[in-house]
């Protein structure tokens, strides 16, 4: 059977790999060259050495960056996950009308980050016009209002995560918690968190990896501003890319980095999640 | 006891209902200022609109007439329909091929795919929409190219996790009855591929429909081809006074579309998103 399927290699498998080439396999080897060059386009690059990334670290807007992030994640990561857990429990306890709120939570999800950043903006401005400000007046309302879009965002996703999860705990072992005279917040955490715990991984990586690559919300909601205090990663190396001329080579570098951080991020999910299913 | 549990369970829907009015409250206040006069809408956001400061479908006229929204939308539909498409068709037919057929281009080729899924988009920008101009991909149908190339990761990771759970024997017998490979892949193969299909399409359908940077790059604003995203981003981004009045408009016109399609197909979206969430 091998061997006839191999007769049919260009009609299976040539379509996905000339366009996975493309959009995939060229950009990214070039990219990774380019990042050593200094360059305009893409055809008249001169190599440089380590010149790129070195210029890259010394960048302040890119170091700022990359702190605006970490800082956004490390508070993200908290409040989404508390929530869409909380939620989740309250979703699995059979109460009626259990679906419409799950659709309700979820649907923001649906709605695209620029669409999304618009929206925000306009609300939180709307409140802010209250006391006399707008969110560009300082950065500490961009940063709050990126963490309450974010949460609306990925509250319901990672809730449904979650439900799946408490779903597929056995009823007999919180029915032999409950025998042994375990108290509610016993049984939580003591067994119910424990059997979950492959959901929890799942849902940290989430929201951490998705809290790195934000770019959509974070260009519609402040582009940055004010003076690129509020620039995320993705932001920051767009910026280099297109609105400074001659910085397309520490843009590539600021990108290869990025490329490392997101991997290694992957990488550490993938380690975790395989020691997880070997002891279970 | 069963008084207190039942007082329980009021309280909860309580909580819940509130939490739904604070999830919807984004949507309706959009709603609520897209029937308002440009000037009221900053002086004024939380006012209902009555008297003077409602205008009807004036905001609605002129977003859609500044940006071109139905034109947007068509090629909206249009890009992601046929990208979803090729998605599904090329990307199952290249997982059956090199889960079936074992040689180490197969491996090496399913590692490949694998890998670019980690990579964000950040890494290839500005090579691909390079590449994308020297190849004359600056185009709708160029679109559905480059959306096959940097989605095969997923789809192809997602459809090779199915096919390898499939018995063999199946397609063996297929074969030995004289069905070439392609007859027996449509005819066998695809069929049962059927639940992971609509999770692959649901997952690229939201990314592509909702994805700004690829078709900014790539088509641009000075096309006639904008996407919902980037018509709206056009709307905000371009320099002068800010249109809120158009904006809001254009906000509920990008969102409905969204909401119908969520409702019609609730059930394989939420079903989809939990898929795609626990394998990648």
């Amino acid at each position: 059977m091998e061997k006839t399927m191999k007769k049919y290699f260009a009609v299976f498998v040539l379509p996905t790999l000339i366009a996975f080439f493309i959009a995939f396999v060229i950009p990214f080897v070039m990219g990774l060259y380019l990042s050593f060059c200094e360059f305009s386009t893409v055809t008249n690059a001169t190599f440089v050495g380590f010149s790129n990334y070195i210029k890259a670290f010394s960048n302040k807007d890119f170091l700022n960056a990359l702190w605006f992030t970490v800082k956004f994640a490390a508070v993200a990561i908290v409040t989404i996950n508390v929530f869409a857990f909380l939620l989740a429990l309250m979703l699995t306890q059979k109460l009626p009308g259990t679906n419409l709120f799950r659709t309700v939570f979820f649907m923001p999800n649906l709605i695209g980050g620029i669409v999304l950043g618009y929206i925000w903006q306009s609300m939180i401005n709307g409140v802010l016009s209250g006391f006399g400000v707008t969110m560009l007046l300082d950065a500490k309302y961009g940063y709050w209002g990126l963490i309450i879009l974010m949460s609306w965002q990925m509250i319901g996703y990672i809730m449904i995560i979650y439900i799946a999860g408490l779903q597929n705990v056995p009823t007999d072992v919180l029915e032999a918690a409950k025998i042994d005279g375990a108290s509610r917040v016993q049984t939580l955490f003591r067994v119910t968190i424990p059997m979950i715990m492959p959901s929890i991984t799942i849902c940290l990586f989430l929201t951490i990896s998705n809290s790195f690559k934000m770019f959509d919300q974070n260009l519609a909601l402040t582009g940055g501003g004010p003076s690129n205090k509020t620039t995320m990663l993705a932001l920051d190396i767009y910026k280099t890319f297109y609105d400074k001329v001659g910085f397309e080579g520490v843009g590539q570098a600021k990108a290869v980095v990025f490329f490392v951080i997101v991997t290694g991020i992957a990488m550490a999910q993938l380690v975790l999640t395989r020691r997880k299913e070997v002891e279970g | 006891m069963m008084r207190t549990k039942k007082m329980q369970k009021a309280l909860l829907i309580a909580l819940l209902c509130g939490l739904v009015v604070v999830f919807l409250t984004p949507i309706f206040f959009v709603l609520m200022n897209s029937f308002k006069g440009k000037l009221y809408i900053s002086d004024n956001p939380f006012a209902w609109p009555t008297g003077d400061m409602y205008v009807g479908l004036e905001n609605y006229i002129e977003g859609i007439d500044k940006t071109g929204f139905f034109s947007a939308f068509g090629w909206t539909t249009f890009i992601t329909v046929f990208s979803v498409l090729a998605i599904v068709l090329f990307t199952s037919m290249t997982a059956w091929y090199i889960t079936r057929v074992k040689t180490k281009t197969s491996e090496i080729l399913y590692y490949a795919f694998v890998f670019s899924m980690v990579v964000p988009f950040q890494m290839i920008m500005f090579t691909m929409s390079k590449l994308a101009d020297m190849l004359k991909l600056n185009n709708p149908l160029g679109m559905v190219v480059l959306y096959l190339g940097f989605g095969a990761g997923l789809s192809v990771f997602m459809f090779c996790g199915f096919v390898k759970g499939i018995p063999y024997e199946i397609e063996e017998a297929a074969m030995i009855d004289g069905c070439n490979p392609l007859v027996t892949f449509f005819n066998v193969v695809f069929p049962i591929l059927k639940p992971t299909v609509i999770t692959v399409a649901i997952l690229n359908a939201m990314w592509i429909w909702n994805d700004y940077l690829l078709p900014y790059l790539v088509i641009g604003v000075s096309t006639p081809y904008k996407t919902i995203p980037v018509a709206v981003q056009y709307l905000m981004g371009s320099y002068g006074a800010k249109d809120y009045g158009s904006l809001m408009a254009l906000l509920v016109l990008s969102i409905i579309p969204i909401i119908v399609f969520y409702l019609t197909c609730q059930k394989y979206i939420i079903e989809g998103v939990v898929a795609g969430a626990v394998k990648g």
